[in-house]
C-alpha cells in the first residue's frame, strides 16, 4: 500500500504478497452469488418480442455484463427461461415440458405484456400469462419492453437470486421527469441553429470581434 | 375490362349466378353452391378468364341470415391481371348441410386454405384430400369463428396452475390496480362486469 496518508479511491488494489487474511460467508450467500452471475439462458421466443430479445443480446446492451450472455438451446444446459411473446394454447404443453426439463435450480422471465398476462389477447387461442402454467420469477412488461426495462428485470433476478427469494418480482416502469424530456427535446430543436444550440451548451455564443 | 369476368359468367351459367357487384371495381358473384366447383373449373380453363392464382379463402358466418355461412374465394389471374371474388352461401343454424366440394383439384393452393375455413368456421369440403384442422390442435371442440362460439371459452391444454398452488394470487400483479394495465385475459371475472 502507497504510504501516503491521504486516501485516494481507487478501483483496484496491489498487493504485495504478505497480506493475510480470510472472509466469512454463508454457504447460501455463496452460493447465489455464484449463480447470479452465471445465468445460462434457454430463449423460448415465440413473437414479436423476440426482435427486443435480439437487442439486448446484441454488443450495444452487453449481456456479458451480467453473466447472463450465454444462451443455451437444451434446457438441461440452462438455467433461465426466457418465455419470449405469445404463448397460445398449442404451445402450452410445449413450454410446460421444456420448464420440466431444465435442471434445478431455474428461473424463469415472462418477457413482454403477452407472456405476463396474455397481452390484448383475449381469446381462444391464448394462454393469459404463462403464470398459469409455469411460475414466473420476473415479470417485464412492455409491448415490447424496452431493452433497459429487461436490464431492470435481470438485475431485478440477480438480486433475487442473491437473497434466495423466490416471489415473483414485477419490473417497474419507468418514467422519465417530464422537465427532462421537456429540456432534451428543447435541445434537439436548436440543433437546426448552431448559435443557439452552443449558448445551451456552453453559455452564450462567442461574437466575432470587432474589425478595428 | 373488369365486367367482362361477370359477363361470361351469367353468359355461362345464367341462373346459378345468385347476383353479382362490382363495389369499388372488386367483381363478385354469388353462385349456387351447387355448382362451385363447375364455375372454379370454368374460371381456370377459359382461355380468356385464365385464373390461374388462388388467393385466398375464408368463411364468413352471418347468424342471422339463412343460409348462414358464406364461403368466400378470391382468385387472380397472373396473366390477364384481373381478379373475382366468388361467395357461396351454405348451412342452416345449426351448420346442418355446410358443405361444398373441394376446390383442390383444380388449385392445390386451395388444400391448407379449405383446411382453414374448416378449422374456423366448420364448412366441411367434398373431395378434400387431408380435411384436418390445421390452426387450432385436434382436441379442440367447435369452431371458434362461428358466432355461436363463445367468446370466453377456452380450451386449455394443460391445466392451469390454481392460486394455492402457485401460492400467490395469479389475477392481478403489482404495479397494476384495478383501473391499470390490461384486464384481458386475467382469471375470474372481467373487471368492467362489476361496473355494468
Amino acid at each position: 500500500m502507497s504510504s501516503d496518508d491521504t486516501f485516494s479511491p481507487t478501483t483496484s488494489l496491489t498487493l504485495d504478497g504478505n497480506e493475510q487474511g480470510f472472509a466469512t460467508t454463508k454457504v447460501d450467500a455463496l452460493l447465489g452469488w455464484a449463480r447470479k452471475y452465471s445465468l445460462f439462458a434457454y430463449p423460448f421466443v415465440t413473437a414479436c418480442c423476440g426482435m427486443e430479445y435480439m437487442a439486448i443480446t446484441s454488443p450495444r446492451f452487453d449481456l456479458a455484463r451480467f453473466g447472463a450472455e450465454a444462451p443455451r438451446f437444451s434446457p438441461r444446459q440452462s438455467d433461465l427461461l426466457w418465455v419470449v411473446g405469445t404463448i397460445s394454447q398449442r404451445q402450452g404443453p410445449v413450454l410446460k415440458r421444456i420448464y420440466e426439463q431444465m435442471m434445478e435450480p431455474k428461473w424463469v422471465f415472462a418477457f413482454g405484456t403477452c407472456a405476463s398476462s396474455g397481452g390484448f389477447y383475449d381469446n381462444y387461442t391464448t394462454v393469459p400469462g404463462i403464470d398459469k402454467i409455469i411460475p414466473v420469477d420476473v415479470y417485464i412488461p412492455g409491448c415490447p419492453p424496452r431493452p433497459e426495462a429487461v436490464l431492470d428485470g435481470l438485475m431485478l433476478l440477480q438480486d433475487k437470486i442473491a437473497r434466495n427469494e423466490r416471489r415473483p418480482g414485477v419490473v417497474k416502469p419507468r418514467i422519465d421527469p417530464p422537465e427532462q424530456v421537456r429540456e432534451l427535446v428543447r435541445l434537439r430543436r436548436s440543433a437546426n441553429d448552431p448559435a443557439e444550440l452552443a449558448s445551451r451548451l456552453q453559455g452564450p455564443a462567442p461574437t466575432e470581434p470587432e474589425p478595428k | 375490362m373488369s365486367q367482362l369476368v361477370l359477363d361470361k359468367l351469367k353468359e355461362t351459367f345464367g341462373a346459378a349466378i345468385l347476383e353479382t357487384h362490382s363495389e369499388f371495381g372488386d367483381d363478385t358473384a354469388v353462385v349456387d353452391p351447387a355448382k362451385w366447383k363447375a364455375i372454379a373449373q370454368f374460371l381456370r380453363d377459359d382461355p380468356a378468364l385464365d385464373f390461374d392464382m388462388p388467393i385466398d379463402m375464408c368463411g364468413v358466418d352471418y347468424p342471422n341470415r339463412l343460409p348462414r355461412m358464406e364461403v368466400v374465394m378470391h382468385l387472380y389471374s397472373l396473366k390477364k391481371r384481373h381478379r373475382v371474388r366468388l361467395k357461396a352461401r351454405v348451412g342452416d343454424e345449426d351448420m346442418d348441410g355446410a358443405e361444398l366440394d373441394s376446390v383442390v383439384s383444380i388449385w392445390a393452393g386451395f388444400n391448407w386454405l379449405e383446411r382453414e375455413v374448416f378449422d374456423m368456421s366448420g364448412v366441411r369440403f367434398r373431395g378434400h384430400p387431408d380435411l384436418r384442422r390445421i390452426l387450432m390442435y385436434p382436441e379442440f371442440e367447435g369452431h371458434p369463428l362461428q358466432r355461436t362460439y363463445p367468446a370466453d371459452r377456452t380450451q386449455p391444454l394443460v391445466s392451469y396452475r390454481t392460486e394455492d398452488e402457485a401460492g400467490m394470487p395469479l389475477n392481478k400483479l403489482e404495479p397494476f390496480g384495478h383501473d391499470e394495465g390490461m384486464p384481458f385475459g386475467r382469471l375470474g371475472p372481467h373487471p368492467r362486469a362489476e361496473d355494468s
